[in-house]
């Protein structure tokens, strides 16, 4: 692998977002390591996707650095950043599958796009990457619409993990899913990132994958990270917002 | 610690025994693939098969999956092959891929002669279910109109507003600016052909005639179909698409009388003012071309048109209009609602929508024809 284990997969430094008059971030510090699941939580509104597509490079920035695999993203060339975008995946709060193409044909087009591998053993790991996510291999014949919004979410996750990426960013995975699905999602996270070496950048509001999945916490308030750190960290914290959080009714419920 | 894969047999006795060495990973996969090939070749009557991993310096699921492909075509018969030396970072990545069921052939359709003649049979048979699908829909529309004038407080009346600005206040500049520019046209091709034989004068009545009847009225309804029809099919379309419109029902109301109705009425109380807005745009456009490129003068233009035209051709023309706006307005909520959930859809709907509306808006201006010219006016 590349990089050394100190080095911060992602690295953010005192980034400014404005969408007009408000600010939504403000001068904001992020490190993110090698192989690690960090959960991001905050309130509603707190600009925590907004965070996710800044990295990612879909809102624009006032101010500040991100550099993710050690590549600036400001100052790199296009085929620097090109590199950088083949090594994440990203799924979407919605899915964000195209919708004129079918399951099979969402998961082979990063591959067709990126690699140069022979259809037999496109469908194939297409089917892998179907049994992985928990998915028949049936669904691979179907299109977007004709989905629930379970599997919607195991398809974007099987498009964003279509390349073995080294990083993926997760925008509420388990939000729209039963128990025992979202208790399988945040299973398989933990699988995938062992087997793979994945680093997982995982906006969540399910206090379980918090307690089961992650393995660092960092909370967003007022446009800054406010605290970071473990789950017992969190738990300890004298901050109102994290006191609610993670001892209000349903912390006590998922603790107990 | 990376390197390009290798793989690679070594002798022991009766076995057969492969050594997998290198980096296994999605970038190297079409060189795996070729190595993979290769050493299935190899299958035979050896005792037993093992395939070594344990020099692999890194494996993602592009390269377990190739191991455990290979794993598979050496199988044969009771000689089970074995994966040895596998590290436990990646063990559970192995099982992983060991749990996928062989690919399914993924059937493709071949494009056929009975293909062909079977799409085109569905095709004019679709044709009928289109005619149906419109009067359907005229028919929804009447009876949720008849609805509101019984009860007048369902009338959406903000909604119609702004569809009456969406489709008539901005549409104006455009509309005017274009018939302008044709009774330009029309008025310097007339002098252009006419002059010859001294009958220039013979252009003022040709505009009249032309911008009136027909043209100022066909046009405002062709671009009215590419602007708004399309407009209309694509909201309706995506509301269909997040199942907006089946929000809407399991509330209690009716798409028709909340979506159509509204879009329908700011469209027909629409088009008759942009064609008579058109029909001045292009009568003004041509005079001051007769003027200036025919020695006209405006008075003497103004003292023709009176005598050319009678209030017959302006009244032939603008009751065209609600007419093709009301074929235009259903063509479009037709296709909108027909809308499936693919973005692909999306666009196939909205080009029908623009296409079929054009076409019944000439079919349309035809059949008056007909029915003016046999009833005299």
């Amino acid at each position: 692998m590349a990089g050394d284990i100190q080095n911060p997969i992602i690295r953010v430094r005192d980034i400014t977002v404005q969408f007009g008059a408000t600010r939504v971030l403000d001068g904001l510090d992020l490190d993110v390591k090698r192989g690690e699941i960090l959960g991001f939580v905050g309130p509603s509104g707190a600009g925590k996707s907004v965070l996710t597509r800044t990295i990612i490079g879909l809102v624009p920035k006032v101010a500040g650095s991100i550099e993710v695999f050690g590549v600036d993203l400001d100052s790199s060339n296009t085929s620097q950043r090109r590199n950088v975008e083949r090594r994440w995946g990203v799924l979407f709060q919605q899915g964000a599958l195209f919708s004129s193409l079918t399951v099979r044909q969402n998961i082979q087009f990063p591959m067709r796009e990126y690699l140069r591998v022979s259809q037999r053993l496109m469908d194939e790991i297409t089917m892998a990457k179907l049994a992985m996510v928990g998915l028949k291999p049936e669904v691979a014949e179907r299109f977007p619409s004709e989905l629930s919004g379970g599997m919607i979410k195991r398809v974007a996750l099987a498009r964003a993990l279509s390349l073995d990426p080294d990083l993926v960013f997760l925008d509420e995975p388990t939000s729209g899913l039963d128990p025992i699905g979202a208790g399988d999602f945040d299973e398989l996270v933990r699988t995938l990132q062992r087997t793979l070496g994945l680093t997982v950048f995982m906006v969540t509001h399910d206090l379980d994958s918090l307690y089961t999945a992650c393995d660092r916490i960092a909370v967003l308030g007022n446009g800054k990270i406010i605290a970071a750190g473990s789950i017992a960290d969190m738990q300890a914290s004298q901050h109102p917002w994290l006191r609610q959080y993670f001892h209000g009714k349903r912390a006590r419920a998922v603790m107990s | 610690m990376n390197g390009d894969p290798k793989l690679e047999r070594i002798a022991k006795g009766n076995a057969l025994a492969l050594c997998a060495t290198g980096t296994w990973t999605a970038s190297f996969a079409p060189a795996l693939e070729r190595l993979v090939a290769d050493a299935e070749k190899l299958a035979g009557s050896s005792q037993s098969i093992f395939i070594d991993v344990s020099e692999v310096a890194k494996l993602d699921t592009f390269g377990a999956w190739l191991i455990e492909r290979l794993r598979r075509s050496l199988t044969q018969g009771a000689v089970e092959a074995q994966i040895a030396g596998l590290s436990a970072n990646y063990s559970s990545l192995v099982d992983e891929v060991r749990r996928v069921r062989a690919t399914a052939v993924v059937e493709t359709s071949t494009i056929t002669i009975s293909g062909m003649l079977e799409q085109i049979g569905r095709t004019v048979a679709g044709i009928g279910g289109t005619i149906a699908g419109l009067i359907d829909m005229l028919g929804a529309v009447l009876a949720a109109g008849a609805h509101v004038l019984i009860h007048p407080r369902s009338f959406r009346l903000t909604s119609t507003v702004h569809h009456m600005e969406q489709v008539c206040w901005r549409a104006v500049p455009i509309i005017v600016l274009i018939t302008f520019l044709i009774g330009c046209i029309i008025a310097q091709q007339g002098i252009f052909h006419f002059r010859r034989f001294g009958a220039d004068i013979f252009v003022v009545d040709m505009l009249g005639v032309l911008v009136l009847r027909e043209i100022g009225v066909l046009l405002v309804a062709i671009m009215v179909a590419g602007r708004s029809g399309s407009a209309y099919t694509a909201e309706l379309g995506s509301m269909k698409m997040r199942e907006e419109i089946d929000a809407l029902r399991t509330m209690g109301f009716d798409p028709i009388e909340v979506l159509v109705l509204p879009r329908m009425l700011a469209l027909v109380l629409a088009l008759p003012i942009l064609a008579f807005l058109g029909a001045m745009a292009a009568l003004y456009g041509g005079g001051l071309v007769a003027w200036l490129y025919g020695g006209v003068d405006p008075e003497a233009f103004l003292l023709r048109l009176r005598d050319a035209i009678s209030i017959d051709h302006f009244i032939v023309g603008i009751v065209k209009a609600p007419v093709m706006a009301a074929v235009i307005g259903i063509v479009a909520c037709v296709e909108g609602l027909a809308v499936q959930g693919s973005a692909e859809s999306l666009g196939q709907h909205t080009t029908a929508s623009v296409v079929k509306g054009i076409f019944f808006v000439i079919v349309m201006d035809g059949v008056f024809a007909i029915f003016f010219a046999s009833i005299g006016m």
